[in-house]
């Protein structure tokens, strides 16, 4: 294999209770040390440019005393993986979606997600459910405006956020998942139009 | 949080399985913990990284490009060019006019023109620009009028006259004696911007050949079986020696659904050096693939009897393609054939003209070519209506064409809830009491739409089915059902485990679904105009239909009954009439195999000749695009404020009511009808193309080309209509791309009540808005 001409460092991240040493260039961003260097997938790449907020992830400073003097939530607060140079990323704890579930299963908000059709396409969840995360982490009861805000980093493009508010709710325990019954249309004959004339004018 | 961490909503024991249910979906716990596998999740052993150069320039000759600087780079393994990849393709048959990198004529800024493979992403952009192309530049054409104006200067060579794509001409009745004896009448010019999906997952495809040299690609498309096609056309491969895979889809919207040229790219990189290759698009790269909504102009007129009922339709259109084809063709049918529902038309014309320019090309999103013109007769409509002081909600009503009828251009409409969609927004936002009574700067504004449940017939003409599913029973009790259709993130791996359940009482949970493989699923055409619940549903029907035959064949023999007497309940087989002689799914699975002497595997299709075919779609020239086996209808109402010092305003709140004949999951047709709203109400708020005098694409990132997040998105409320048509599967009709229509003349309708304005300019941005305003406001003192 012909070598790369990039410049390799070591880097030493602890992600999801883990400290793990990984080859990466240089001006390797945390998204792409998550993705390529460990296999961690879930976290997306939608725009590398820290727009769209795929590439989420949680970080709390690994100095316990420093994470509280921030009032640091348990994970800590969302950071765009994208725009966050791998080598920086040193000093924090991390979570990615991969750390989520526990071995008793997902998460609530994994669930609620999951249950309540919040998941599309799924792309844009892994960073939107981990911001949701956090927001109940340190706001267990958000009010609608609270998530709203919460979530106004990360772009979705399937849902309309509808779903996800009312999953983050459900996770929340301040509402019961939707169960909406459709509405039967009763038959309503129509009558056609009368036949009219045709004209091809093109092609 | 300790008390929630049990929070269990779905219980497995008892969840329910058949269709109709809000069963989770299939691939949720994937989604949610990270594990499921998108392209660019894919990774092979000696995996190279490619990159494409594209064109600096919206119109360019090429006179050579060389590349020997970029393959001495130090990591990169090869190049290509348009040379070596010379064929041309396209989605529809008709017009084959793009090449997977150019070989002479560079067509827009964003072109493709040349590919390097690299041992990482980094060295080959960096190899990139080593990379010297000899252009010589050529006037760009950035309207369709200068592209009209100018048929000596070719956009592409593919037009047959000028620049033009496709012209359509069409005439029901006679339009202008209709207009004359009309008593009112709207006649105005409108322009629907260019907007684009945005889906969220950048395209990606990976590339690999096998020791027998055999060709994989997986790619984030959602029409593996045309990419597959495509392929072996450009490549030369015979296509039994091309496998094509869709792995999970991160988002498509229309945005995946030509061939794109890293599919070839990789492919053929693949095959020259070997190994594994991935191309990966940019943000950037995402924004010149385009394929969205067309920019149109819109010269409509909409005239109305006394009595409220439409005497005539009149549309001209001039729609902005950009530099290929795409489903271009299609889409100017589709501008005129799909406007004649839910209403009666009198009589009909339109004039729809597709010009190619020096832009990206614009292609299928999310409602298809009809979108632009039901926003223009919409607003149309209401402001003819105003002139006879009926009600906007009245005027719709008494124009609904019904059930089981003709539209005027020969379109066969059977199931039709529309009224019922009508009269659900009508009364979940308050029409009555709040219309035209929430005083200055709010109102209130309605709109209706009518969407194809699939198209008639398929894009390439052939005998063979549209979709098939092949369903196989182990004797283990587990379900595996291979299926071509596309889960694009809309649901339907999960509703064919629901429709196996409902047929043959297995659970979902007990269900594989193998979906978009050509190696290992029938043919399924794509996920496009709406088809796939419809086609795919009736296929799997079939199938799952035969195997609870012969289930209730061998459980009948040995329960002591008659086979119709078994019944299936989740998990369980019983005779109907003594419930208590019963059997596991599991041991049905076995009497039927022991029965049969063979393994349990049946398939179904969706075939064009069960439903109507020779009868749907009019009998002339074209009259069978747009023609549908069922057709949706949906209804909004928009809740809009405006801040009439400033023009800045925002959509409170959408009402929809959607007719998908049969929710097979009432929280998938949710979520589709959502999705569709909020879609629509950004392409009337914030969405738009926008190009220099140069043909460069303003700000290609999610920043400058601004997508709703969840502050700007207004509170959505979907109901579901069911009116059970007797085509779909189950009644189903389609939910994923009708209800986006609605929303923008629902919203522009709104502006009109908020204050008086009309907007037929999308988008509606606070500019325009206060212009409007300080029009009208002119005009009031004009007139006192």
């Amino acid at each position: 294999m012909t070598g790369s001409p990039q410049k390799q460092v070591l880097v030493t991240l602890h992600v999801n209770g883990e400290a793990q040493s990984v080859a990466v260039a240089a001006q390797a961003t945390l998204l792409e040390a998550l993705r390529y260097g460990l296999g961690l997938t879930g976290s997306k790449q939608g725009c590398d440019k820290g727009d769209c907020g795929a590439c989420t992830v949680l970080a709390r400073p690994l100095d316990d005393a420093q994470a509280r003097a921030d009032g640091c939530g348990a994970r800590g607060e969302p950071i765009l993986a994208c725009i966050t140079l791998a080598q920086d990323a040193q000093t924090l704890a991390l979570t990615t979606i991969e750390g989520l579930a526990s071995p008793q299963g997902l998460d609530p908000i994994q669930q609620a997600f999951a249950d309540c059709g919040a998941l599309q396409c799924g792309f844009c969840q892994p960073g939107m459910m981990l911001s949701a995360r956090a927001l109940l982490d340190h706001t267990p009861r958000p009010s609608l405006p609270q998530i709203q805000q919460a979530l106004s980093g990360n772009l979705c493009r399937c849902t309309g956020y509808t779903k996800i508010y009312e999953a983050v709710q459900v996770a929340a325990g301040t509402r019961e998942p939707s169960q909406g019954v459709p509405v039967r249309s009763e038959p309503a004959p129509g009558v056609s139009g009368p036949r009219v004339a045709v004209e091809e004018i093109a092609p | 949080m300790s008390d929630k961490q049990g929070y269990r909503w779905h219980d497995p024991v008892h969840a329910p399985g058949g269709v109709g249910k809000r069963v989770p979906k299939s691939d949720g716990a994937a989604k949610a913990d990270g594990s499921g596998v998108y392209a660019d999740d894919l990774s092979f052993p000696r995996m190279l990284h490619a990159k494409l150069l594209r064109s600096p320039h919206a119109n360019a000759r090429i006179r050579s490009i060389d590349t020997s600087k970029a393959e001495a780079c130090p990591g990169v393994i090869a190049t290509l060019v348009g040379a070596e990849l010379p064929a041309r393709y396209g989605v529809i048959p008709w017009t084959h006019d793009e090449q997977a990198l150019a070989t002479d004529h560079a067509r827009f800024i964003g072109d493709e023109v040349a590919c390097v493979a690299a041992v990482d992403e980094r060295t080959a952009e960096e190899a990139l620009r080593l990379i010297s192309v000899d252009y010589e530049v050529l006037p760009a054409l950035l309207s369709p009028e200068e592209a009209l104006a100018r048929p000596d200067i070719k956009v592409n060579e593919k037009a047959k006259v000028g620049n033009i794509t496709k012209h359509v001409s069409l005439a029901f009745g006679d339009v202008d004696a209709a207009l004359a004896g009309a008593a009112a009448r709207s006649h105005q010019s409108y322009y629907y911007a260019g907007n684009t999906h945005a889906p969220i997952e950048p395209h990606c495809a990976v590339a690999r050949v096998d020791g027998d040299g055999n060709l994989t690609v997986w790619s984030s498309t959602q029409i593996p079986h045309y990419v597959h096609r495509e392929l072996s056309r450009v490549l030369g491969l015979p296509p039994a020696r091309i496998r094509v895979v869709q792995p999970l889809l991160g988002g498509a919207f229309g945005g995946k659904s030509d061939p794109f040229s890293l599919e070839f790219c990789a492919a053929k990189l693949a095959l020259k050096t070997g190994r594994p290759v991935k191309l990966l698009f940019t943000r950037e790269e995402v924004f010149y693939s385009h394929r969205g909504r067309h920019p149109m102009k819109m010269d409509v007129q909409v005239a109305l009897n006394s009595d409220g009922m439409i005497a005539a339709v009149d549309n001209k259109i001039l729609i902005d393609g950009g530099a290929y084809a795409s489903f271009g063709l299609v889409t100017a049918y589709y501008s005129g054939q799909l406007l004649t529902g839910p209403y009666r038309f009198g009589t009909y014309r339109f004039d729809s003209t597709r010009v190619y320019t020096n832009k990206p090309p614009c292609g299928p999103k999310r409602g298809h070519g009809s979108v632009q013109p039901r926003f223009a007769f919409e607003v149309a409509l209401d402001e003819a209506a105003h002139q006879l002081h009926i009600d906007p909600i009245e005027v719709r009503r008494r124009n609904f064409i019904g059930e089981n009828v003709e539209t005027v251009n020969g379109q066969r409409i059977t199931s039709n809830g529309f009224l019922k969609c009508l009269e659900v927004v009508e009364s979940a936002s308050g029409w009555k009491d709040r219309h035209g009574k929430l005083g200055r700067g709010r109102g209130l504004g309605v709109a209706g739409s009518m969407y194809i449940s699939g198209t008639a017939y398929p894009v390439y003409p052939n005998e063979m089915p549209q979709s098939g599913v092949l369903v196989k029973l182990d004797r283990s009790g587990r379900v595996a059902i291979f299926s071509g259709a596309s889960d694009i993130g809309q649901g339907v791996n999960t509703l064919l485990g629901q429709i196996a359940s409902e047929e043959i009482g297995c659970d979902p949970r007990d269900v594989t679904v193998v979906s978009s493989d050509t190696d290992l699923t029938p043919v399924d055409l794509g996920a496009y105009s709406s088809r796939v619940t419809f086609m795919t549903g009736i296929a799997a029907k079939e199938a799952c239909g035969k195997l609870r035959a012969q289930l209730q064949a061998a459980a009948a023999a040995k329960l002591g009954c008659a086979p119709e007497d078994i019944e299936f309940e989740l998990g369980t087989v019983r005779v109907a009439r003594d419930p208590a002689k019963n059997a596991s799914f599991q041991q049905a699975c076995q009497w039927a195999e022991a029965r049969e002497g063979r393994p349990l595997a049946e398939t179904g299709g969706y075939r064009t000749k069960d439903i109507g075919e020779g009868k749907l779609g009019g009998d002339y020239r074209g009259g069978t695009i747009g023609a549908s086996p069922a057709y949706s209808f949906t209804a909004h109402i928009a809740e809009v404020e405006v801040d009439e010092e400033t023009g800045m305003w925002s959509c409170k709140k959408v009402w929809a009511a959607h007719d998908c004949g049969k929710a097979l999951n009432p929280t998938l047709v949710e979520g589709q009808i959502e999705g569709s709203v909020y879609m629509g109400v950004a392409e009337a708020q914030l969405e738009e193309m926008v190009y220099n005098d140069r043909g460069l694409l303003f700000g290609p990132s999610l920043l400058d080309y601004r997508i709703p997040t969840s502050l700007d998105t207004p509170l959505l409320e979907a109901s579901i209509v069911e009116s059970g048509d007797p085509n779909g599967p189950y009644g189903a009709k389609e939910a994923g791309e009708g209800p986006l229509h609605a929303a923008i003349p629902a919203i522009a309708n709104a502006l009109f009540d908020a204050c008086g304005i009309r907007v037929r300019e999308l988008p509606f941005t606070p500019a325009k808005i206060l212009a409007l305003l300080r029009e009208r406001d002119e005009r009031a003192k004009g007139g006192a």
